[in-house]
This record gives structure tokens, C-alpha cells and sequence, in this order.
């Protein structure tokens, strides 16, 4: 079993742009997988809230130096949906 | 010779105008912004009117990053910042970061903020706690969001001295230029419009509790009955006056010509307080005399003993009915770490125009207090020098000259 996906790209734009606001002359809704979070305007505490949001909301444990060294979205929502597919393989 | 700190850019953010010529104007007619609190249901307090800064939409002056870590105040504050660097027609981006500093005066820093944070972590949990509470509830927080925003590194800091503070930073900003730093932002924008910011004004003792705004505030009268709180303040961009010369800068409203801080002795000493030491000294410093001065603004606290301390300090240092004496914060309210810069912005206004703004809602001081108290409307005169005083809670006293240059 694969599992889904919990988080997608605009689901996490989404939160970024709701829990931390949008930098000025950054395109969210382009082509930003793989450019880093420090290009998109967004420091360690911008992260910080929304990983706190997304733990919350969905009930998930984020292991925080995976998170800590996931420098742009793709590798973030990567952490995201494996502890979720983890998850949801111990309830299975 | 010493440098000389000169303020070349002013940013107001105050309950009866938004923007300087708007504040100036409505300063100007006597126009108060006082009025029944909205901000939050303050039905059940004992006082009900607060100096509320009207038509700010936070969308149209702070950057969508900048909302999420926010409190009002410092929203407020940043705008003012950005004003002041604008009015001076400063560019940071060409200026050495290392020479340009942030000194702000403060009190509960973002107390609506962290209210509703703790209000987050009581009823809902930690989890609903936002990570940027870390930072936007703390007192130092405006000094630093306008140090980052502007990209100001050189010498910054935070001074909490009540409503003494909006002078004690600008005279900390004259120290930083007179050790070389050519640029200085400077002043304060405080307020804590909320019940938790709300109840610690009430438990000073010293608020008004009248529900008609026009008689809610009446320092220096018989009515006198305290004060009302506000919010708002004033940014100021000091500088050295080479510096500003140099650079090509096209406006200095004048020159932080004398400044002193004192501090009152401890209650029942019997020593008198320390006001009287503060204008003397802010004078010796600014090497002029009482006579020299045009006009007072003066802290007009609205409590009956401390508008006769003040009004005894000026009869004693400028004779009776000696000099002009203003009040414009009662049309605004007491801004805490905000009010004094606001007047000190005022007074360099009134230098510019020649013209002191009335004291709203008071048409005679008092029996006994021999003040030559500017009320109903404004009054032109030639004006080259003010003095601006302030009192803060807890025994704070300070003194500014500013001069014209």
C-alpha cells in the first residue's frame, strides 16, 4: 500500500501564504517544487508555523531535523507525506 | 566640536490624523480624535474613551509578509518608519547599513497580540499558538522589524521609560550622532488597545472615567480627572546635521538643541520631584535661557498634583504666565512610549509654521496655576525654540529643546 498523498504543492502555498504571508515579486503559483524556501521569502520561523499548522490540523509528528534540512517544497512535502504514509501504515 | 543632531524626516501615525499634514491640520483646527473605545467591548470598564488612530488599513501599508508577525502598534510604528525615511528623502540601500540606527521607545510591546495569543493557548492549546509570538509581543520588537525592514544594522536599541520615552530616545538617538553615526530613526509608536493592555492603564489610577469625550481629558483644569490613553506616536529620522548637509538633504525641521532626564525621589521622601532638575538641566545643555524659550508642550498629565507640579515648575523656571504652554496630546491622548515623540514632531511643526496648536476642550487653567495656556484656537507667533516635557509612570522625568537651525 502507497498511501495518498496528505499535502499537495498548492495546499502548501496555500499555508505559507496563510500562515506566513506572500513576498513581494514571488509567484507561488509558478513552477516553485524544487526553488528554495530562502528564494521564495520564507526563513526558518515561516516553516516553523506552518509545520506547526499542518502537524495540528492533521494530527501528524514531523521529525524536526528532517524538516529542518528540507530547503524547498518538493523535499518539505516529502517529509510531510512519508510521516503521513508512515502513520497511517502503524494505524493500518 | 560636537555634532550636531538635527531631524530631517518625521512619520505620525496619531488618533486625530494619519499622516503628518493630516495630523498637522486637524492639530491645528483643535480637532480630537478621542472618542468612545471600538477596538473592543470596553462596556464594562470603568473608563470607556480611548484616542483610536482612525482609516489605517493594514493591507495598504505593510507587506503581506510582515501581517502574520505583526501587532497593530508595530504595524503602525513601520508605517510611521517608512514615512519618515520617505519625508527625508533618505535612500538606506545607499547608505552604509553599519552607519544607520533604530532607537524606539516602548512599553508592553505588542500587548493585543500577545493577548490573544495567550487566549489561544488557554482555550485551544499550545498547538494554536503562533510561532511568531516569539517575537511580536516583545517590548523591543518595533526597533527591530524597522531595523530589518530598512536594513538598518549600526547602533539600535529599546528604551522603556513610560511617556518620558518618546524623549529619552530621541536624546539616546543625539548620543549615537555625536559618536559618529550619521543617521538615527528614532521616536515612538506605542498603544495597547485591548483588555489586557486596557486593565493595566486602569490600575495606575489615573485614567478618566468621564464617557463625554470632550471632557474625558482636561489637564490643567478644575475638571481635571486623569487622562485617556491612545495609541499612535511619532518616527523621527535624526541626523547629523554634516551628514544631512552632505548628503543633500532637503528639509531640517530643526535641532535636538538641549535634552535631560531625571528622576523623581522616592515617594514620602519629601524631596521635590525631579521636573524642575530635568528643564534646567535640558536648558544648561541646549546653553540657552528660560528666556529663550517660545513655547512649552507640556506632559499635562490630567491628574490634579501632577498638573500643579508642572504648572509650578514652569512658573518657577519662566516666571508666572512666563512662556506659551500647549497640550495638543489632548486631542490624542497619552500615547505611552509614543506621546512625547508625537509632541516633539508638534513642536518642530509649530517652529516650521510659526504657530502653537491649542489645548482641546480646556478653556482656563485652573485657579492658582498661572500658565499662559493656549486654548480655543491656535496662535501664530515667531517662534525659534521649544521646550517639550514628559513624565513617565514610575517617577520618569525628561526635558527636550528643539531649535530651529
Amino acid at each position: 500500500m502507497s498511501g495518498h498523498t496528505l499535502i499537495d504543492l498548492p495546499e502548501l502555498t496555500r499555508l505559507l501564504r496563510e500562515c506566513a504571508g506572500e513576498e513581494e515579486g514571488v509567484d507561488l503559483d509558478g513552477d516553485v517544487l524544487d526553488t528554495a524556501f530562502m528564494e521564495l521569502g520564507y526563513d526558518s520561523l515561516a516553516l516553523l508555523q506552518v509545520i506547526g499548522c499542518i502537524q495540528r490540523d492533521h494530527g501528524i509528528e514531523l521529525d524536526e531535523d528532517a524538516v529542518a534540512e528540507a530547503e524547498t517544497p518538493r523535499a518539505l512535502l516529502d517529509v510531510i507525506n512519508s510521516a503521513a504514509r508512515d502513520a497511517e501504515k502503524l494505524a493500518a | 566640536m560636537t555634532a550636531r543632531a538635527v531631524v530631517t524626516g518625521l512619520g505620525i501615525v496619531a488618533p486625530n490624523g494619519l499622516g503628518t499634514e493630516e495630523y498637522w491640520a486637524a492639530t491645528l483646527a483643535g480637532k480630537s480624535g478621542l472618542g468612545p473605545v471600538t477596538r473592543f467591548d470596553a462596556g464594562r470598564y470603568p473608563s470607556r474613551i480611548a484616542g483610536e488612530v482612525p482609516g489605517f488599513v493594514p493591507e495598504e501599508h505593510i507587506p503581506s509578509r510582515l501581517l502574520p508577525q505583526t501587532d497593530h502598534m508595530t504595524r503602525l510604528a513601520l508605517t510611521a518608519a517608512g514615512w519618515a525615511v520617505e519625508d527625508a528623502a533618505v535612500d538606506p540601500a545607499a547608505l552604509d547599513e553599519y552607519g544607520m540606527g533604530v532607537v524606539t521607545a516602548a512599553s508592553g510591546g505588542g500587548v493585543e497580540y500577545g493577548q490573544r495569543e495567550l487566549q489561544n493557548l488557554w482555550s485551544r492549546g499550545k498547538e494554536y499558538v503562533s510561532a511568531y509570538q516569539s517575537f511580536a509581543w516583545f517590548y523591543a520588537v518595533n526597533t527591530g522589524q524597522i531595523s530589518i525592514r530598512h536594513k538598518m544594522r549600526g547602533p539600535s536599541g529599546v528604551l522603556v521609560t513610560e511617556q518620558a520615552g518618546g524623549l529619552d530616545t530621541l536624546g539616546h538617538a543625539r548620543r549615537h550622532v555625536r559618536r559618529g553615526i550619521p543617521l538615527v530613526v528614532s521616536g515612538g509608536v506605542d498603544g495597547a488597545l485591548c483588555p489586557w493592555g486596557w486593565v493595566a492603564q486602569i490600575a495606575t489610577g489615573r485614567l478618566s472615567t468621564a464617557d463625554d469625550p470632550d471632557r474625558a481629558y482636561l489637564p490643567f483644569t478644575d475638571e481635571a480627572s486623569g487622562y485617556v490613553p491612545g495609541e499612535g506616536g511619532a518616527i523621527l529620522l535624526v541626523e547629523d546635521a554634516g551628514a544631512a548637509r552632505a548628503r543633500g538633504a532637503e528639509r531640517i525641521y530643526g535641532e535636538i538643541a538641549g535634552y535631560a532626564a531625571t528622576f523623581d525621589p522616592r515617594p514620602g521622601s519629601g524631596r521635590p520631584p525631579g521636573l524642575r532638575r530635568a528643564v534646567e538641566e535640558a536648558l544648561a545643555d541646549a546653553r540657552m535661557t528660560a528666556a529663550e524659550v517660545d513655547v512649552v508642550f507640556a506632559d499635562a498629565a490630567g491628574v490634579p498634583e501632577l498638573d500643579r507640579a508642572e504648572a509650578d515648575t514652569l512658573t518657577a523656571v519662566f516666571g508666572p504666565y512666563g512662556v506659551p504652554v500647549t497640550a495638543p496630546k489632548t486631542m490624542t491622548g497619552r500615547l505611552f512610549g509614543g506621546g512625547a515623540s508625537l509632541d516633539v514632531a508638534a513642536a518642530l511643526l509649530s517652529l516650521r509654521d510659526g504657530v502653537v496648536p491649542p489645548t482641546a476642550n480646556v478653556t482656563a487653567p485652573a485657579d492658582g496655576l498661572a500658565l499662559d495656556l493656549v486654548t480655543g484656537c491656535a496662535r501664530e507667533a515667531r517662534l525659534r525654540t521649544a521646550l517639550v516635557l514628559a513624565r513617565g509612570y514610575g517617577g520618569f522625568n525628561a526635558a527636550m529643546v528643539v531649535r530651529r537651525v
